[in-house]
């Protein structure tokens, strides 16, 4: 620990963090709504996690457990990268299973695993505004979930279905939280919307560069937009994983060759392990003698 | 059978470790040192240290080193050093009309007093590639002043007496002056901290904003009032003690513009400024931001908003180069679990296309 007797526990020093977690309790009491906090420049890019970062080490401590994923997997380099800069700064135990962990701390998917009370999920965020891409000014967005002026989004969404007969949002798929705050879920894909709804788990979300943390408390109401006549939907995958032969978990789709042939298989590689671990096989997936070998 | 990547780990190591091989780069050639970056790449030094935000010759050659001479990663280093740094306080304003003059020049008055004195320059240099340089040869020693004129005030001060520029302009009664590395922006700003984040905003955006308003995007009719660089003594002002106390000096760079005013019913006509100061040598930065700091008080003169440069929350929330360069590379990052959801969803909508195409194709063949 040498090297690294100039930072704190975690990185950041002990105001910043009260800073932090004060953003946090305050995010918490009003889920949904965006807490301004004063983002530090962390030793990694902005965009690149540092608000997941932030989050995290504001509330890690010693006892905890932490699995970091990207696209649902551990094993994504900038995954990698992060889990190992909590590891230097904060020597804490890490870990990729889902359910061991006290800590995940995630860009872009929720783990298939329904998560438990006592676990926190962090996201990270880029562009924590969900009105941002239709009004670009802040000093405009705030005003707008100030006086719950939501209307542009629903045509927005109408506008979609006009033109192209769905709603064509795919991934950061708007949210009312609590009936009250529309909130970006970060760019997971909308298949993951449905796990946000009363969960057990915290859920907090950091923006470093936009300088935005805001929550899910526990079992907390976290409803999808959508209309009457076009409900919201989640994608559904024609074929199961090819690996773990997994129906109703979100797949990638892994090109094999140049011709068109490819293959489908478990974002949440930890899921996936787990199932063939217990015997699940996909097509493609060596049969239980080879793999015991 | 397929085998999700494994060995991120792995693989991150060994580039870290070609990084480094490639840093270093032939090993017949010698490892530059600290004291020649910092001697010799002066003004490479001084922007890392400006747009860092951390007045450190050394620091900043070790981040100009460490980076490969890639500014924005070298000046990311500085500020990733700099926020773990603690505050012992903040310095009283320093008086940059009791600078010790380097180079100052006005480009409103022919002569004033304490002069006009180029310093070392590249203006009138003739750029020319000068092949000496290639090798080392020796340097003549400059001319240097007998004795410094007692005063060089500065020239808005000058024009400030009779009523024809603004003044330096007051906060609030009461108020703070903010700091935007401790609180998050919020806007509208305050001209104080719209400031601070031009003076560590990427000089290349702040130059072009600052040439669009030449260009006629929110023209402002800019004279360089004064341009001074040298150095300023740094004071604190310590509770115990009833005087400050000088911590050291540092040089800066200020440029004044003097810009035109109509003047109102409640006011004579006036000239208007523009400010830039900025860490170290940099007279292309310090005037940028001087040009970009008028456009921008266009809602504070009542001036209407018409261009880029003048639109508060566009030019500042885009003006941090280490913001901009996280975001824009953050595309390198894996995508594709939302690509994929994006897939789906093109596939889908071809599908409903190709099936209309047909119906429309056997309603066509039907009529025929």
């Amino acid at each position: 620990m040498t090297e690294l007797a100039t930072y704190n526990f975690a990185y950041l020093d002990e105001q910043t963090k009260r800073m932090i977690r004060r953003a946090i309790l305050k995010a918490i009491a009003i889920p949904g709504y965006q807490v301004p906090f004063a983002s530090r420049e962390m030793p990694m890019p902005y965009g690149w996690g540092t608000g997941g970062v932030q989050v995290t080490a504001a509330v890690i401590g010693p006892d905890d457990t932490l699995k970091v994923i990207d696209q649902g997997a551990d094993d994504t380099t900038n995954a990698v990268s992060i889990r190992a800069f909590f590891q230097k700064t904060a020597n804490v135990a890490v870990t990729t299973r889902t359910a061991a962990a006290t800590i995940i701390q995630t860009r872009h998917r929720i783990p298939e695993a329904a998560l438990q009370t006592g676990q926190t999920l962090v996201y990270q965020v880029p562009i924590p505004e969900p009105l941002r891409f239709l009004e670009p000014r802040e000093t405009e967005t705030r005003k707008m979930h100030a006086l719950e002026e939501y209307g542009l989004m629903h045509v927005k969404l109408y506008e979609d279905i006009a033109r192209h007969g769905h709603i064509a949002t795919t991934y950061a798929y708007p949210v009312k939280v609590e009936g009250r705050y529309v909130m970006d879920p970060s760019p997971t894909p909308k298949f993951d919307n449905p796990k946000m709804h009363n969960s057990p788990a915290l859920q907090l979300f950091g923006a470093g560069r936009e300088k935005r943390i805001y929550a899910i408390p526990p079992y907390t109401e976290v409803v999808s937009l959508d209309f009457e006549d076009h409900p919201f939907e989640i994608q559904t995958f024609s074929q199961p994983c090819a690996l773990c032969g997994a129906k109703g978990s979100y797949l990638d789709e892994v090109i094999l060759d140049d011709k068109g042939g490819s293959m489908f298989v478990c974002s949440d590689t930890d899921f996936c392990e787990d199932r063939q671990a217990k015997g699940h096989r996909g097509h493609l997936s060596a049969n239980p003698a080879e793999a015991a070998e | 059978m397929y085998v999700a990547v494994k060995g991120g780990e792995a693989a991150i190591r060994n580039a870290h470790t070609l990084l480094a091989d490639r840093r270093r780069g032939d090993r017949s050639v010698p490892a530059i040192r600290l004291d020649q970056i910092v001697e010799q790449l002066a003004l490479a030094v001084d922007r890392v240290m400006a747009e860092g935000s951390l007045y450190d010759t050394e620091l900043a050659a070790l981040a100009v080193k460490q980076a490969r001479g890639d500014m924005i990663e070298a000046i990311f280093l500085v500020r990733a050093y700099r926020t773990t740094l603690p505050r012992f306080g903040y310095t009283r304003p320093v008086d940059t009309g009791r600078m010790a003059i380097e180079r100052r020049i006005s480009a409103t008055f022919k002569d004033l007093p304490g002069g006009q004195l180029l310093g070392p320059t590249f203006d009138y240099t003739h750029r020319l590639l000068d092949p000496a340089l290639a090798e080392e040869t020796p340097v003549e020693t400059p001319a240097r002043r007998v004795e410094a004129p007692e005063q060089t005030p500065r020239v808005t001060d000058i024009l400030g007496q009779d009523g024809m520029i603004e003044a330096d302009g007051e906060l609030p009664e009461g108020s703070e002056t903010g700091d935007l590395t401790r609180e998050p922006l919020s806007f509208p700003l305050e001209r104080d901290l719209r400031l601070q984040a031009l003076s560590r905003g990427d000089e290349g955006f702040l130059l072009g904003l600052a040439y669009s308003t030449q260009r006629g995007y929110a023209r402002s009719h800019p004279f360089a009032g004064e341009i001074r660089i040298g150095e300023v003594e740094v004071e604190l002002e310590v509770a115990e003690l009833d005087f400050p106390l000088t911590l050291g000096r540092i040089r800066v760079t200020e440029c004044q513009m003097v810009n035109q005013f109509k003047g109102s019913s409640r006011q004579p006509p006036q000239f208007t400024r523009g400010y830039g100061l900025v860490f170290g040598q940099s007279e292309r930065k310090s005037m940028s931001m001087a040009l970009c700091d008028r456009a921008l008080r266009a809602r504070e003169l009542g001036e209407d908003i018409t261009a880029p440069a003048q639109d508060e929350e566009f030019v500042i929330s885009h003006s941090d180069n280490v913001q901009s360069t996280g975001f824009v590379e953050h595309l390198k990052l894996p995508h594709y679990v939302d690509f994929q959801a994006e897939l789906d969803l093109v596939r889908r909508m071809r599908a409903e296309h190709e099936r209309r195409d047909g119906e429309t194709s056997d309603t066509q063949e039907a009529a025929e």
